[in-house]
């Protein structure tokens, strides 16, 4: 090929490509169009006008609102109801965590330990997180419940008498807890189990070789940091959910008590849907959507020091 | 698997099975208490002396009451409405958005994938307010609409199909494009092909969300006819025949049993499809 030849088929080239690119901008913007509309219509759109509601009197029904600047804030931050509703989240976030994360753990290492009954208690573990909460919340409304439940009936069997779990201040957002772990475990499980099955067997071969080669020796030098990345996503998965708490509170408890099981989300639907206050609905979700956010940030930031592995 | 004695061995395995029948027995438990209740006449429940299995069998009068005092079928039905008119619209919506930010060039690529991320990190339901005002301002509240439109775009969905899109390689595209196929054909007749489990494990997630959803239809919805079942269940309840517990587990098991059987039928393929794309 000559020099010529070479040259005008670069030439060619080129605006071959030139024409494609700008063909291929124009497809690419037709085909993200949709979506680019619904992202600003359904997500960013709204969250701009919460904001906004945020800082206005605006009640559904009336025509007129105000301005008022943070006020709503400052109610917000000045009510009782919203800290007891922000300190049991925390509170129920702590117990769920780490007993959906653990639970969840152990479950996995040991479905994992033997081919035994493996695909059955896979199953049977999983079954919670496909299942409809609020129907399930119903049921672990009548195992609950102070005479007739099964919690209550097995305690008397063995001579303890059990207390009214959904209607006493002490033990509600117990109760609420558990059934979160109940609900999530399973979750956690599968997600551990393919993480499990992610670890190379070269590294218990070579643990092996230096001399690590009981049950627990494995666990601590080998498993257990391998599964630095998904405990990581388990654990802010879980988080996550934990603060969106709302259906088995909804349909048991209606954050009672005395507020002993109120919880954030609860709270704005409440204020926001049953007492139409809009504005302070607002603050409330926006006060609600940065502590989410800020969750899921820290907590990336946190544990990336020590996932390093993938 | 484990070193050591043989002794030891069959206590790891005796151990093994012990823990994980108690789990096993948490995990389920509700379940069976539920399809015991709703099996059992109204003074079996309240017996001091708790059997299982009823004596007297009660099931049918419980599964009837529960049938007839609220629209069950009505309710599966408008779930499966929903759900379906929710994924076919995110589909649509997600899969020519992913096939963009996985393999076309194009200006503002960047800054519309990390709109994308920031999405992802906001809770739906924030966005609550906002949505319900739109839909009043429409006309739409307490329609089938309401609980649909919503839902239409889904960050998770576009997030989760472009990785799965990146990860065919760019030469089959080449080809495809040599031979005369246009964009949406190669989207067509190669990208959901290829990428068939992810976007099966994409329809579980969000049918089994908006299935077992209650929080917005509680809010978008006010009448029974169109309730999905998460809510339709909790009408039940607070209806006067959903007073008597025999006819209120029935109606949770009609209600919790499709997804439940749907799940048992494909369980393998499931489990291992959302763990994978869960993580991607």
């Amino acid at each position: 090929m000559t020099a010529l030849d070479q040259n005008r088929a670069r030439r060619a080239d080129a605006k071959a490509s030139f024409a494609t690119r700008s063909r291929e901008q124009g497809l690419a913007w037709l085909a993200v169009s949709p979506a680019l509309l619904l992202l600003i219509g359904l997500l960013f759109g709204p969250v701009a006008a919460v904001v906004l509601f945020s800082l206005t009197d605006w009640q559904l029904g009336s025509f007129n609102f105000h301005f008022i600047g943070i006020a709503n804030f400052k109610t917000l931050f000045t009510d009782p109801t919203f800290w007891k509703a922000l300190s049991n989240t925390l509170i129920y976030a702590a117990i769920v965590v780490p007993g959906t994360v653990l639970l969840g753990l152990v479950v996995a290492l040991l479905i994992e330990a033997s081919p035994n009954l493996r695909g059955f208690y896979r199953a049977a573990h999983f079954l919670p997180v496909m299942s409809t909460m609020s129907a399930m919340a119903i049921v672990w409304g009548t195992m609950l419940h102070p005479t007739i439940g099964l919690v209550n009936r097995a305690l008397g069997a063995v001579g303890i008498s059990g207390v009214n779990w959904l209607r006493d201040e002490r033990t509600a957002l117990l109760a609420l807890a558990v059934i979160g772990i109940w609900q999530g475990f399973g979750f956690a499980m599968v997600l551990f189990i393919s993480g499990l099955k992610a670890v190379p067997q070269q590294l218990y071969d070579a643990a092996a070789v230096d001399g690590a080669d009981g049950v627990l020796d494995r666990l601590r030098f080998v498993t257990l940091p391998m599964l630095g990345p998904v405990t990581m996503f388990v654990v802010i998965l879980t988080a996550t959910r934990a603060f969106e708490v709302f259906d088995s509170v909804r349909v048991l408890t209606q954050g009672g008590p005395n507020y002993a099981s109120e919880v954030l989300l609860h709270r704005f639907y409440t204020e926001s849907f049953d007492f139409l206050r809009m504005g302070y609905g607002a603050a409330l979700t926006v006060v609600y959507l940065a502590i989410v956010v800020l969750l899921t940030l820290t907590q990336a930031r946190l544990l990336e020091g020590r996932v390093h592995y993938s | 698997m484990i070193a050591g004695f043989p002794g030891r061995r069959f206590a790891g395995r005796v151990a093994r099975h012990a823990i994980l029948i108690l789990t096993v027995a948490f995990a389920l438990l509700p379940f069976l208490w539920m399809v015991s209740l709703s099996l059992k006449p109204p003074e079996e429940i309240f017996q001091v002396d708790f059997r299982l299995w009823p004596t007297a069998f009660h099931g049918v009068e419980n599964y009837h009451v529960a049938l007839t005092a609220a629209p069950m079928f009505r309710f599966l039905l408008n779930g499966l409405l929903v759900c379906a008119a929710i994924f076919a619209l995110q589909l649509l919506v997600c899969i020519p958005c992913a096939y963009a930010l996985a393999k076309l060039r194009f200006r503002g690529r960047d800054t519309l994938f990390s709109a994308v991320l920031v999405g992802l990190l906001l809770p739906p339901q924030a966005l609550a307010i906002p949505h319900f005002l739109m839909l009043n301002v429409f006309g739409l509240l307490d329609t089938y609409a309401a609980l649909i439109l919503p839902w239409a775009i889904s960050t998770f969905g576009i997030f989760l199909l472009r990785q799965f899109f990146r990860s065919i390689p760019d030469e089959i595209i080449h080809a495809a494009r040599l031979d005369g196929l246009g964009e949406f054909e190669i989207i067509w007749r190669i990208m959901i092909p290829m990428t068939a489990p992810a976007l099966t494990a994409f329809g579980i997630f969000s049918i089994v969300a908006h299935w077992n959803d209650l929080f917005w239809p509680l809010i978008a919805v006010r009448r029974e006819e169109i309730s999905t079942p998460a809510l339709g269940i909790l009408l039940f309840r607070d209806d006067e025949a959903g007073q008597f517990f025999g006819p209120l587990m029935a109606g949770a098991v009609i209600i919790v049993a499709p997804l439940l059987v749907a799940f048992l039928i494909a369980q393998r393929r499931l489990i291992d499809g959302l763990a994978v794309t869960t993580m991607r």
